[in-house]
């Protein structure tokens, strides 16, 4: 039973704040569903991994009920997933901000920003940054001119593979502001957050066809 | 590069926007609804609303109003008023507020600060400090909820505050609110030294020019109310904000 537009499930991680999410999937097109039951993986086109608070906590969350249902649907159904700011963190091995492992479809290791007083930067990183897209990607078009996005985070990934990043940011030193690994999808601003410019990747992404 | 964050400031008073002059009489300006459409429209970077009567009536937060205001928003919004507990911090998470801005709360109780950054982060708990001179021009901290100064010294007030976890400070001046005379540009200067994570002063912005001056001496945004809101001498309703390229431009000479 398929219904009209694509259906994007958001899993319902406690604490999230899915609702500027939910807002720019419908917006474009999509079908967005809340759910705290993972069964509703089986309908889900796409997933979106969206939430607030600190790793240890979407771990645990995922931990409880979701992981194998999400690693059946990423992994045997390829079901194409983007993961949004702390979303992309649970995707790589492990944080410093937490102690529990992540769930390691990513090779990267998510550390926190470490600046000298003389670099006068502040963290969080929080505000409107550009993004210089590296790779060709289903995502984000390259040579459009500036695209830029909003950003608020303390923590960053470090990819020990190069080929899994579509994007990068200056923030004191360059830094993966979007990944992809086949299906798997992370960026670590916030579309939703990010009007036409994240319009324009949430469309691409209900839009992606693998 | 990271940008410096320009945000439309809104107080709102029984669901009406309004605007005050030097924290006090405040003046009916529109539907806070239209306003924001209209905001979310020039794609202003981030919007700061505040209802400037919750806490001084001990009201409960119009979560309703919050609601459409966020069902607008294509950009980080930060509300701030009358939140004194989790359940009312989730209740407008859940409803699409991205960042939340407490103040009278705080004087009652700092601890309240860390418990909200614990469950929620502290990039989304931001501390409003409202700072008046007094007629020696020394700089104290207002309440705006009960219309009076705090004996505690300011700066150990913003150093605690850190230290439980506030992801950002919002500091606006009470001399120079509404009076689009120019912004207390001393004071930004001496907080910004002492305050390690990132500061949006408010109060008095009457130019571009301003707006880049305060970044100069240390804020990483700048909030602006009535400058985006009235036009001309006559201080008639007009709901303004730069244009992308006018904003790069500021900036662009450094």
């Amino acid at each position: 039973m398929k219904m009209n537009g694509q259906v994007i499930v958001i899993p319902e991680l406690k604490n999230g704040n899915f609702a500027s999410v939910i807002k720019m999937v419908n917006k474009n097109g999509g079908n967005a569903v809340l759910s705290s039951s993972p069964s509703s993986l089986k309908y889900a086109d796409k997933v979106i991994l969206a939430g607030v608070g600190s790793f240890d906590y979407a771990m645990k969350a995922i931990n409880d009920e979701w992981i194998d249902p999400l690693n059946f649907a990423v992994f045997e159904q390829k079901i194409p997933i983007l993961g949004i700011c702390l979303g992309l963190h649970i995707m790589c091995k492990d944080s410093e901000e937490g102690e529990l492992p992540g769930l390691g479809w990513i090779d990267a290791h998510v550390k926190r920003f470490k600046f000298n007083s003389e670099d006068n930067l502040k963290i969080p990183h929080m505000g409107w940054n550009t993004i210089e897209v590296i790779r060709n990607n289903p995502l984000l078009d390259r040579d459009v001119g500036e695209q830029r996005f909003y950003f608020a985070h303390s923590y960053y990934l470090e990819c020990n593979d190069v080929e899994d990043i579509i994007s990068v940011t200056d923030y004191g030193s360059s830094f993966a502001s979007a990944i992809r690994r086949e299906n798997i999808f992370g960026v670590q601003f916030h579309p939703e957050k990010s009007h036409r410019f994240g319009m324009s990747l949430i469309n691409k992404f209900i839009n992606f066809e693998s | 590069m990271l940008k410096h964050r320009v945000i439309p400031t809104l107080l709102i008073k029984n669901e009406g926007l309004v605007k005050t002059y030097k924290f006090a009489d405040p003046k009916y300006v529109g539907d806070p609804i239209n306003a924001i459409h209209i905001f979310n429209e020039k794609e202003v970077d981030e919007l700061i609303v505040l209802d400037i009567e919750a806490s001084k009536a001990n009201r409960e937060i119009n979560f309703s109003l919050i609601e459409k205001i966020a069902g607008e928003c294509f950009m980080p919004l930060c509300y701030g008023g009358g939140i004194r507990t989790l359940e009312q911090a989730q209740r407008l998470f859940t409803i699409g507020v991205e960042k939340i801005c407490l103040q009278t709360a705080v004087f009652d109780n700092l601890d309240i600060i860390s418990e909200l950054a614990e469950k929620f982060g502290s990039q989304a708990i931001l501390l409003s400090i409202d700072i008046k001179r007094n007629w020696y021009g020394k700089p104290e901290i207002y309440s705006a909820a009960r219309k009076k100064t705090i004996k505690e010294p300011w700066k150990e007030f913003i150093e605690n505050a850190i230290l439980a976890g506030a992801g950002e400070i919002v500091l606006n001046s009470v001399n120079n609110d509404g009076t689009m005379l120019g912004m207390d540009f001393e004071l930004i200067e001496e907080v910004s030294k002492d305050v390690s994570i990132p500061l949006i002063a408010i109060g008095g912005v009457s130019s571009l020019d301003d707006i880049k001056k305060a970044t100069d001496v240390g804020a990483d945004a700048v909030g602006v109310g009535a400058f985006f809101v009235f036009h001309g001498k006559h201080r008639a309703v007009l709901i303004t904000y730069p244009n992308y390229h006018e904003l790069e431009k500021l900036w662009i000479q450094e």
